[in-house]
């Protein structure tokens, strides 16, 4: 996959829908691209964020430890982006994400990320409305589990 | 030190400056002659005296004196020569003695020069000597760079004055006095009106120069502080970033460089006030002579032979004169620039020299207790460290210090190691006190390691092993130049009271080490590194190294083998597509563009980095396979993207990292490149545009630019180029490449490279850890792991060890001390920059490891956790100075004394 082919993916990214194709390829150039077989992980729980991942290609789990072992909370398709909570809380990692089937993405640092944040409001306003999305999803998750 | 310069010379030299006196009055007598000549010139062939008729003849080199008592005695009659011949004969004469007076001067100032080398070299060692001999405080108040500026520069004109001590008055006072002497023998009133001018001049220009001295030592004693505040920038440099005083840094400096420059114009100033005075005197001479002589000639009481006569002696009078005022300004000077030293050295409590004798047998273990008795140390500022501590230390014993923040634990470890000297009280082993056992004992038979570790810039094994060098073991043989070399070197050292010990023989003291020779003192090292947990950290910095072939033989002759066990390895992982290997017929992907031509590793400057694409035998090999004009359009297509993705970017923009073809300095200059070389034809372009675009695409690699520039058509033609360049390779650039060959090692590239021989893929993110974990199991399989270890320990670490992290210089140190396998072994917190579990890890091993082999050292170790004293014998507790507890750790934890607060 080249350069030119990545960025029409990331075009096709929620979160980067609004910013400009040059800047894409950029955001693209400057990440790396990697590969990994089903059944590697990408990051694990606990571990210091130091990027996010824009999935490319194939699939991946979403896991979080439990007393009875890992629970898989959700599932990342093509096109989604993953991890970049650690990156703005500074945080440690809340899940591990582990490759479900052959995986490709993009590999986005976290200077490269809070520096594209910076620069494009844009995009910073997107991830917020993404983030205030989840939020809504985990309050009426949580109410529902109240009420349950 | 000898507080008079004069003195000390002469005292090393006496014999020398006689002899030279001598030489430089045998000098004298040719030189007087030479002085007569001109006026036997002038007066007899050139006037005619003598020659008053033709064909008159003179006897020439008549020797003749008149004796007292016996009248007039002929030794030899003389040539008869008439005038031309006598011109001609007298002539030669000049020309001979000229010839005499060149070589006793060249004579004189050779043997000069040698003997204040000599005793610059001498003043040198000896103010070493006294360093290596000051007590330990004194080092707490001197910088460094002070003492190195002493050493090497103030010490510097020493040298050239030396040789000039005695010399130079006399050779200076007896010209001139023979001028002087010459000048009144022609004439009595022209040759008192010389020294009347000469006497003015002794008088006042010394005087003058009385300032040019004090200013002279204000220069001298800024310059030594500028060194030592530069040197305190340097060793700070942390301290200046961390809190934005670089300003206040470059302030500083600025005033003391304005002080130095100050002080050295009013120097000059002086110096060519007084040079014009002293020209002006010496000018004057020859003026009285012209007016005065040339009245009295004029007047015919004087002859024109003896006015020139007179004229040309007096030519050499100010030379002389001049020089001798030089010489006494020197002197005064160069005493004041010794005394300066001399004070900085002279130093209560020097250790004596025979605490730091030469042993070269090894002196028995020290089987007496180590005790402190009524022992008390006080800090700088008076504050008691410890307050009358006595204990004892059994051999074989094993105690943990354990202490309050202001316990003074460590201050006893320091005194133990000799480098605290107690204030009152003593130290002793038996019934010696410890400060007065040579340091051949204490510096064998106990070791010592702290949190404040000293490395020297030199590779990790010289630092490991300098433990071990107290003298030279093995004679080392000489032959041929090399042994006149070795006996002149000795001479020469002997000669300048220098140590003649040989630098080149083997100091290592195996046996100490447990080993018997080079070849098994490898294991000892390798079982401390182990037990201080270093080994791994070594193996990583051999890895990264380039290995010494002509020391790791063994890593080369086995390469093909490592190689393979790689591969097979990674095969039997499901790992192959991590590595893309190099194969000389196929083109790796994971590599560059520019790595896939040349397919080698640079081993000189004419093939590296940005040199390549300019190589004119490069660019014909790419200009034969096709390649010029693709590479080109190739570099032209990356340029235009690097541009569109970066030219909008301040240049400190971290984007910069990634971009590999280009610094962000020049993205301008490709920028107008660019819009120059559009739209115009290949074949217009110039050489070096052709270089600097071509360049670019040697950076290209597909997986990581993904800018889909390669197909299969041009992967083929840079592999059929590749060919082509090793074949017609010329021979001035055979040794600028070393090529990629599966069956040999590669000297310019690391040890990781080689054995990979090939490139770690781009997009798989953890293949780097896990290739090195699989390198290392078969490095250990093959049975290279110690060959590896090896090269680790050439790393240099740096000045000061910096280029190590603090916990690897910690580690390094206790397993020096470790290496020695002393009696004693005192660790004063000796891991502080380990966490607590590396810390614990550490302690046991060496415990472990102190112990192996039958051995059992007393260990004295200032713990920084009360928890550590679980593994000891015995456990001392300090608070306040003060000995507060002292027993076994069941007694201690039985009480209820502060350790069990520490504790908890």
């Amino acid at each position: 996959m080249l350069l030119k082919d990545e960025v029409g993916m990331l075009q096709r990214v929620p979160l980067f829908s609004g910013i400009e194709p040059t800047k894409l390829k950029l955001l693209a150039f400057t990440s790396d691209r990697v590969s990994y077989s089903a059944g590697q992980i990408l990051f694990r729980q606990g571990d210091e964020g130091d990027a996010a991942y824009v999935i490319l290609s194939g699939r991946a789990d979403v896991l979080v430890d439990s007393d009875s072992g890992p629970i898989k909370v959700a599932e990342l398709a093509p096109n989604s982006i993953v991890g970049e909570i650690a990156i703005l809380c500074n945080s440690s990692r809340t899940a591990t994400v582990r490759a479900a089937s052959p995986l490709e993405a993009l590999k986005i640092s976290k200077d490269h990320f809070l520096r594209l944040m910076k620069e494009f409001p844009e995009m910073t306003i997107e991830i917020l409305r993404v983030l205030a999305d989840r939020l809504s999803h985990t309050t009426a998750d949580l109410i529902d589990a109240r009420n349950a | 030190m000898e507080p008079s310069l004069a003195r000390y010379i002469w005292t090393h030299t006496k014999k020398q400056q006689v002899w030279i006196l001598m030489i430089v009055v045998l000098s004298m007598i040719p030189y007087f002659i030479s002085f007569d000549l001109p006026k036997l010139i002038v007066n007899g062939p050139i006037q005619g005296k003598g020659f008053g008729e033709p064909g008159a003849t003179q006897p020439f080199m008549r020797l003749h004196y008149d004796l007292p008592f016996i009248g007039e005695v002929q030794f030899f009659s003389g040539f008869q020569l008439d005038r031309t011949e006598t011109l001609f004969a007298l002539s030669i004469v000049f020309l001979l003695l000229v010839i005499i007076n060149g070589l006793f001067k060249l004579y004189i100032n050779t043997y000069k020069g040698r003997l204040g080398e000599r005793m610059l070299r001498r003043i040198r060692f000896d103010l070493i000597d006294r360093v290596l001999r000051f007590p330990p405080i004194y080092f707490k108040r001197v910088k460094s760079a002070e003492v190195a500026t002493m050493v090497k520069d103030e010490v510097e004109p020493l040298g050239g004055f030396i040789g000039d001590a005695f010399l130079q008055p006399v050779l200076l006072g007896g010209q001139a006095l023979t001028a002087m002497l010459f000048i009144m023998v022609q004439n009595f009133w022209l040759g008192t009106i010389a020294v009347v001018i000469v006497v003015i001049q002794i008088v006042l220009i010394p005087r003058m120069r009385r300032r040019l001295i004090v200013l002279g030592r204000e220069r001298q004693l800024t310059a030594r502080a500028l060194s030592g505040r530069v040197g305190e920038i340097v060793d700070g440099i942390g301290a200046v970033h961390v809190h934005d005083t670089s300003n206040y840094e470059r302030a500083d400096i600025a005033a003391r460089l304005g002080l130095i420059f100050k002080i050295r114009f009013d120097l000059y100033q002086w110096k060519f006030m007084v040079k014009f005075l002293n020209n002006f005197l010496a000018q004057l001479t020859p003026f009285l002579f012209y007016m005065i002589g040339g009245y009295l000639v004029i007047r015919g009481r004087l002859d024109v032979g003896q006015l020139v006569a007179v004229i040309s002696a007096y030519k050499d009078l100010p030379g002389p004169m001049k020089e001798l005022i030089d010489w006494d300004q020197a002197r005064q000077d160069v005493q004041v620039k010794y005394q300066q030293v001399v004070e900085q050295f002279t130093v209560e409590g020097l250790i004596a020299p025979r605490i730091g004798a030469l042993t070269i047998d090894a002196p028995g273990p020290m089987t007496n207790p180590l005790s402190a008795i009524n022992l008390s140390i006080a800090d700088d500022g008076g504050g008691m460290l410890l307050d009358r501590i006595s204990l004892q230390v059994k051999p074989g014993e094993t105690v943990a210090l354990v202490s309050t923040a202001t316990g003074g634990a460590e201050a006893l470890a320091e005194a133990f190691a000799r480098l605290n000297w107690p204030d009152s009280g003593k130290i002793a082993s038996g019934a010696d006190d410890l400060l007065e056992l040579p340091e051949a004992v204490t510096g064998r038979r106990m070791s010592y390691a702290s949190s404040d570790v000293f490395l020297f810039h030199a590779s990790l094994r010289d630092n490991l092993l300098y433990g071990l060098k107290h003298a030279p073991l093995t004679s080392v043989p000489y032959e041929g130049a090399a042994a006149d070399q070795q006996r002149w070197n000795i001479h020469e050292a002997r000669r300048s009271g220098n140590s003649d010990l040989d630098i080149r023989s083997d100091w290592i003291d195996y046996a100490s080490a447990g080993a018997t020779g080079p070849h098994d003192l490898f294991e000892a090292v390798r079982r401390v590194l182990d037990a201080v947990l270093l080994s791994r950290d070594i193996l990583d910095l051999g890895l990264r190294s380039s290995a010494d072939l002509t020391r790791h033989t063994e890593l080369a002759r086995r390469i093909v083998e490592l190689r393979a066990a790689l591969r097979t390895r990674l095969e039997q992982e499901g790992l192959s597509g991590l590595v893309v290997p190099f194969e000389p017929g196929a083109y790796n992907k994971e590599a560059s563009i520019g790595q896939n031509l040349l397919f080698g590793a640079a081993a000189g400057p004419e093939l590296a980095d940005k040199a390549l694409a300019a190589n004119p035998y490069f660019a014909s090999v790419l200009r034969q396979a096709g390649l010029d004009r693709t590479l080109f359009e190739m570099g032209m297509e990356i340029a235009e993207q690097a541009i569109e993705l970066f030219a909008d970017l301040p240049p400190d923009h971290q984007f910069f990292q990634q971009l590999a073809f280009m610094g962000a300095e020049e993205i301008p200059a490709y920028e107008t490149l660019l819009q120059r070389l559009k739209n115009r034809p290949y074949e217009a372009v110039s050489e070096n545009d052709r270089a600097m675009i071509v360049t670019l695409s040697f950076a290209y690699i597909e997986p990581r630019h993904r800018f889909g520039l390669l197909s299969e058509d041009l992967m083929s033609k840079i592999v059929a180029a590749r060919n082509r360049f090793y074949e017609t390779l010329p021979s001035e650039l055979q040794n600028a490449i070393e090529r990629y060959d599966p069956a040999k090692y590669i000297a310019a590239a690391s040890v990781m490279d080689n054995v990979l021989f090939g490139r770690v893929g781009n997009n798989h993110p953890d293949a780097p850890d896990r290739i090195r974990s699989i390198v290392y199991d078969i490095l250990d399989e093959l049975g290279l792991y110690a060959e590896l270890l090896d090269v680790g320990l050439d790393f240099n670490v740096g000045a000061g060890g910096r280029r190590l992290t603090a916990g690897q210089r910690q580690k390094l140190d206790v397993a020096r001390a470790l290496l020695k396998r002393p009696d004693f072994l005192i660790l004063n917190r000796p891991l502080s920059a380990l966490d607590q579990r590396a810390q614990d890890k550490v302690l046991r091993n060496v415990l472990d490891e102190a112990r192996c082999d039958g051995h059992s050292p007393a260990i004295v170790w200032v713990v920084t956790n009360p928890a550590m004293g679980m593994m000891f014998d015995r456990v001392i507790v300090f608070d306040s100075g003060k000995l507060v507890e002292d027993g076994t750790l069941e007694t201690l934890l039985a009480g209820k004394g502060i350790f069990k607060e520490l504790l908890s």
